[in-house]
């Protein structure tokens, strides 16, 4: 949904990408040492699970320029898989998140053979609509418990070797977990495969003449979408021993286009700082009197009005501009 | 027959009747949706926000003003046409020229907007609205009992319906609108003031989900959630339909309401989702929609 000029040459992009190991070290120093002492793990890690959600969802929308309205239904039936597999199956954790992220990857190819054979608005509107669909059949079938959802989700031994019952242990795995989904979504984009996204987003016609099955490198990029936010969804469940109908009505969903608006669409680090971002600001009015749905829509359209960008891509533009500044 | 199957033809003919007045809310809501779609090429994710306004605003006019249901079915729909001219001056016009998917994001942070401050001050319980006096009772039909509003509201939405779609299809306006649809440009160069036609379509888009809201007060209760649950619904008829067409929106509207009501008489566990399943099929078959032109 945004250009961007790759015109950086090879001498600066070495250059950058010291920074970039340099950021990436620093960050990980902080989450590993600091800021679990200084706020509060369970917080943390749900920041985590919906970065990682949001982050799923960037790469669909910022890389292959496709904004699915059905998010909710890949994290909220992954995260039902997940806790019925551990609590009724008595699965290990690890298998249990397998489980889910693999029902919602079969999901999401269902899912998006039938949605991408449309473009634009008609595709955000046939995921909408299949989303719902999901959603109902949550509510009807047995397993989901209904209102209820699944409770006392247990969370089991990782690998027979980590209890993670102790809170720090739980932490540590849901950081590897958003690492390496970060990472997947990192390697994706500066594949050939992501590039390929890129050239159909831009120009879809010049795209399909040149020879790209078009179909094709779409549906991947949505069931890769599908499964990490089925990741997502199934860690959430360990994490928070729950999975109920909130995970997967098509207002999650949009959740994660808040996310990933507000931090910048088509950049990396933006779904993670939108996420961060968000959550803590509904943790916040959780505790104050004003309705979280209404300041949740304003800063949509705040958003959407002033600045399309996001945080992050705002943030870029006014770096080129000042650089270019001083070039001249 | 009806004994073959188990099914009395009350049962049978009820869930028609009940179908048909849903499909004439599907048709109404569609209908918005597709003029609004025609003329500005966005998908109005508020629509179903605009049709919980306009039931709370009949509800609104009956508890504070004391004005009955027929003031109501005057005043609200100017009202929120009101409210649709000034969101489209004040927000929706800005976004003219960018990617749609923005301004479908934008009525979506405005429906949370709304949907929120009603849910913060009436909470999601129902409130009651009363029909009208001249509407009690009903009429034995023979094989069923058709009640007067029921009647009343499938009667007056097919009106409006099929009055929307001569004032597009047929009248000197309608020929306007459409042709700046196809080029705005052209058709300003000829004196028409375009950007005050696609304000005013907006405004009768809101207009007609505030109509279909004070219809849908004395039937369903007035609570914030009636919209969001609705509205997903009227999408999947709308991707069934097609947005090229009118008429296309207002058949597949009071169709899908006819098999819902079906579906709940002989499967009822699928009722829920068969609008989906058969958006799934026609997409499948015609990608483009049953009625709809390939864009």
């Amino acid at each position: 949904m945004q250009s961007h000029s790759d015109k950086t040459g090879m001498i600066a992009k070495k250059r950058v990408s010291y920074r970039v190991m340099a950021a990436i070290g620093a960050f990980l120093a902080m989450m590993v040492f600091v800021m679990p002492n200084m706020l509060y793990p369970i917080f943390l890690m749900k920041v985590m699970c919906f970065a990682l959600f949001a982050c799923a969802f960037n790469l669909l929308v910022g890389f292959a320029g496709l904004l699915s309205f059905g998010t909710a239904a890949f994290f909220g039936s992954a995260s039902y898989i997940s806790a019925h597999a551990a609590k009724v199956w008595g699965f290990p954790p690890e298998f249990a998140i397998l489980a889910g992220t693999a029902a919602a990857a079969l999901l999401g190819l269902v899912i998006g053979a039938i949605s991408i054979q449309r473009q634009g608005i008609y595709f955000a509107m046939i995921t909408l609509a299949l989303s719902q669909m999901i959603y109902f059949l949550a509510l009807q079938m047995p397993f989901t418990h209904g209102e209820d959802g699944i409770q006392g989700v247990p969370r089991g031994i990782l690998f027979g070797l980590f209890d993670l019952n102790d809170i720090m242990t739980m932490y540590y795995f849901v950081l590897a977990v958003f690492c390496a989904g970060f990472y997947l979504v990192w390697r994706t984009v500066h594949s050939p495969f992501g590039q390929t996204l890129k050239a159909i987003r831009e120009n879809e016609t010049r795209a399909i003449s040149l020879g790209y099955k078009v179909y094709y490198y779409k549906l991947v990029a949505f069931v890769l979408y599908a499964s990490l936010t089925g990741l997502a969804g199934a860690t959430k469940a360990i994490v928070f021993q729950l999975a109920s109908l909130t995970d997967i009505t098509w207002q999650m969903s949009g959740e994660a286009i808040l996310m990933t608006l507000l931090g910048g669409m088509g950049t990396l680090v933006g779904p993670v700082i939108g996420a961060a971002i968000v959550v803590t600001l509904e943790n916040y009015l959780a505790s104050t009197n004003l309705p979280v749905t209404v300041v949740i829509g304003g800063i949509f359209v705040v958003c959407v009005l002033a600045f399309r960008k996001g945080i992050v891509g705002e943030l870029q533009a006014a770096w080129e501009r000042s650089r270019n500044r001083r070039d001249r | 027959m009806f004994e073959l199957l188990g099914i009395s033809p009350q049962v049978l003919m009820g869930q028609l009747m009940l179908g048909l007045i849903n499909g004439a809310f599907y048709a109404l809501l569609s209908l918005g949706l597709a003029v609004i779609f025609g003329m500005l090429h966005i998908v109005n994710l508020a629509h179903g926000a605009l049709y919980m306004l306009g039931a709370f605003l009949a509800w609104m006019l009956w508890t504070f003003l004391g004005l009955g249901y027929f003031w109501a079915l005057l005043l609200v729909p100017l009202a929120l046409g009101l409210v649709g001219v000034v969101l489209e001056r004040t927000m929706i016009r800005r976004l003219a020229g960018f990617d749609p998917l923005y301004s479908l994001l934008l009525t979506f942070g405005i429906a949370l907007i709304l949907e929120g401050a009603f849910r913060h001050f009436y909470g999601v319980s129902g409130q009651p609205y009363p029909g009208p006096d001249i509407f009690q009772g009903g009429f034995n039909l023979g094989f069923m009992f058709l009640p007067t509003y029921r009647a009343w509201v499938l009667g007056l939405s097919l009106v409006v319906c099929f009055g929307i779609w001569f004032l597009i299809e047929r009248t000197r306006l309608g020929a306007n609108l459409r042709a700046a649809t196809e080029n705005p440009v052209l058709v300003q160069v000829f004196g028409v003031n375009v950007p005050l036609m696609v304000t005013l379509t907006y405004g009768l888009g809101a207009a007609l989900a505030g109509l279909a809201g004070t219809l849908a007060a004395p039937i369903y209760q007035v609570n914030p959630n009636m919209g969001s649950h609705l509205i997903i619904i009227v999408f999947a008829v709308v991707v069934i339909g097609g947005m090229g067409s009118i008429l296309g929106a207002i058949l597949t509207g009071l169709a899908l309401g006819v098999i819902e009501g079906l579906t709940k008489v002989f499967y009822p566990e699928a009722a829920n989702v068969v609008v989906f399943v058969i958006m799934v099929i026609v997409l499948m078959f015609k990608p483009s929609g049953l009625f709809g032109r390939e864009m």
